[in-house]
């Protein structure tokens, strides 16, 4: 399921679907991130320190949007996330194992 | 390479090492059996915290990852040490290990009268069973007996984009082969179960893979606990994992592409051949632990963060596609795949890498968590203690 690198790229897109890339190296703010989506080259600015193997957002996404990697949801934004931001717990949760929404808690 | 070098055993079964396993019934037991297994080379035994104050399946259970472990092919003979009042009834097991045919003797700490004669009991008799398979002849193993477990752990980002998919690729050649593989991790395939479900041979294998599932969620909202932080782990969420649904979908490539023919319960003994899913924690040791009951080989370890851990009579082998960990924690980690990560190597030959890994094992190189004698052993617990 995972798509293969291209030399070159600073961050992979695993699924067309997708609304973030994985960081290949370690993306500082500012930073242009090179990756490839549908067989062109495209970039993104990094408006957040990137580390690697944390993801970047590649579109705007309004708060509750469900997130995708993979080209399967990973989680709900929990504020709205713009282009270039860092994607991770500050700003996406889990949907699933959520003993803590529990109507049994 | 279509053949390896192997043992074969009384029930027909092969196995890929020959030990001689040291089994306490109870926690009570392991300091004897430990001393045992220090005093006689080519012993190895697997202290672990159970055994009393548990009833039902919980109690099941924990006599099965005995038993089991005791089964595996891997073991070619085995003594049990009992403190002689525990729940874990010492006989049973001996005759449940006793059926595949291979020697097992059973010690009683009470009855032999206290540890230093316990000790020099199992010494006397591991010195003599070690010998007896010392004689035991190498033979020619086809590869399609190969039962392999695919396992991540100290997941990051890496798993998911590199040493997963490229041990799914060594997954599909084994399936391609004739050779069986267990997946397991159930909490790790949480968000992920959907893909699954659509490779499943039959109805029935699905229904109970979503049973599994919907048992360890019911569990969880028990709690009352977001699974944040517990899994993923803080280690995995340094590394880049935001949700478990995102380590799932990440999770689930290592086992290839082959149909699911079918799904069991922890430490239950794999029911044929292709590719199976075992119910089990995500958790590395107990996991392990259950494959290694269940009656694989060996088992394919991805990591991204690091980890030292082995098994008890299994070897395991460690890939990873995280290029600074792989150089960082270079005593513990066999397989490199990062070079996946800068376009260098392709998912194929990465996965023929890990083909190549697997085959060598199995025909007798040591890994580095057996160099470094890493013999992890853990049971899963699903009732309170008494």
């Amino acid at each position: 399921m995972a798509g293969e690198v291209v030399a070159g790229a600073d961050a992979l897109v695993v699924d067309e679907k997708d609304h973030v890339a994985t960081a290949l190296k370690d993306i500082a703010a500012g930073d242009t991130v090179h990756y490839r989506s549908k067989d062109q080259l495209v970039t993104v600015v990094a408006l957040d320190p990137i580390p690697f193997g944390h993801k970047i957002a590649l579109v705007d996404m309004e708060e509750g949007t469900h997130v995708k990697k993979y080209g399967e949801v990973i989680g709900r934004a929990t504020i709205a996330i713009e282009r270039g931001r860092h994607v991770h717990v500050h700003n996406v949760e889990g949907i699933r194992g959520r003993g803590d929404q529990s109507q049994e808690a | 390479m279509d053949h390896i070098k192997g043992y074969q055993r009384a029930n027909g079964e092969y196995g890929i090492r020959n030990h001689l396993l040291v089994i306490p019934t109870v926690i009570c037991a392991n300091q004897v059996c430990n001393r045992i297994s220090q005093s006689v080379s080519g012993t190895v035994s697997i202290p672990h915290q159970h055994g009393c104050s548990q009833i039902g399946a919980d109690k099941v259970r924990t006599f099965e990852t005995l038993a089991g472990t005791g089964r595996n092919p891997n073991v070619g003979a085995v003594i049990i040490v009992s403190l002689g009042c525990e729940v874990i009834n010492p006989h049973e097991l001996a005759q449940s290990i006793g059926e595949t045919g291979k020697p097992v003797e059973v010690i009683d700490i009470q009855e032999v009268g206290g540890s230093v004669k316990a000790i020099q009991k199992g010494i006397e008799i591991a010195k003599r069973l070690r010998a007896g398979l010392d004689q035991e002849p190498v033979v020619d193993v086809p590869i399609s007996e190969l039962r392999i477990g695919v396992k991540c752990g100290g997941s990051d980002a890496t798993s998911g984009m590199a040493s997963n998919p490229a041990l799914g690729v060594a997954s599909d050649i084994l399936i391609a082969k004739g050779g069986t593989v267990v997946i397991s991790e159930t909490t790790e395939i949480i968000g992920a179960e959907h893909v699954m479900a659509a490779r499943c041979s039959t109805p029935e294998v699905a229904d109970k893979l979503y049973h599994f599932i919907e048992r360890f969620e019911v569990e969880i909202n028990r709690m009352g606990a977001d699974m944040r932080g517990g899994n993923p782990s803080p280690g995995n969420i340094a590394g880049g994992l935001s949700t478990i649904e995102e380590k799932s979908l990440g999770c689930i490539s290592k086992c290839g592409t082959s149909p699911l023919v079918g799904a069991f319960e922890y430490a239950e003994a794999v029911p044929g051949k292709g590719l199976y899913f075992m119910d089990s924690p995500g958790n590395d040791i107990e996991c392990v632990s259950g494959m290694a009951a269940s009656g694989v080989h060996l088992v394919c370890f991805t990591t991204g963060r690091g980890t030292p851990t082995g098994a008890a009579v299994i070897p395991v082998i460690k890939i990873t596609g995280n290029e600074r960990v792989f150089k960082s924690m270079n005593d513990n980690l066999d397989v490199d795949v990062s070079a996946m990560l800068n376009g260098t190597l392709g998912l194929n030959e990465a996965g023929e890498a890990i083909w190549q890994e697997i085959v060598e094992v199995a025909d007798g190189k040591e890994t580095k968590a057996e160099i470094l004698g890493h013999q992890e052993f853990s049971i899963n617990r699903i009732g309170p203690t008494l």
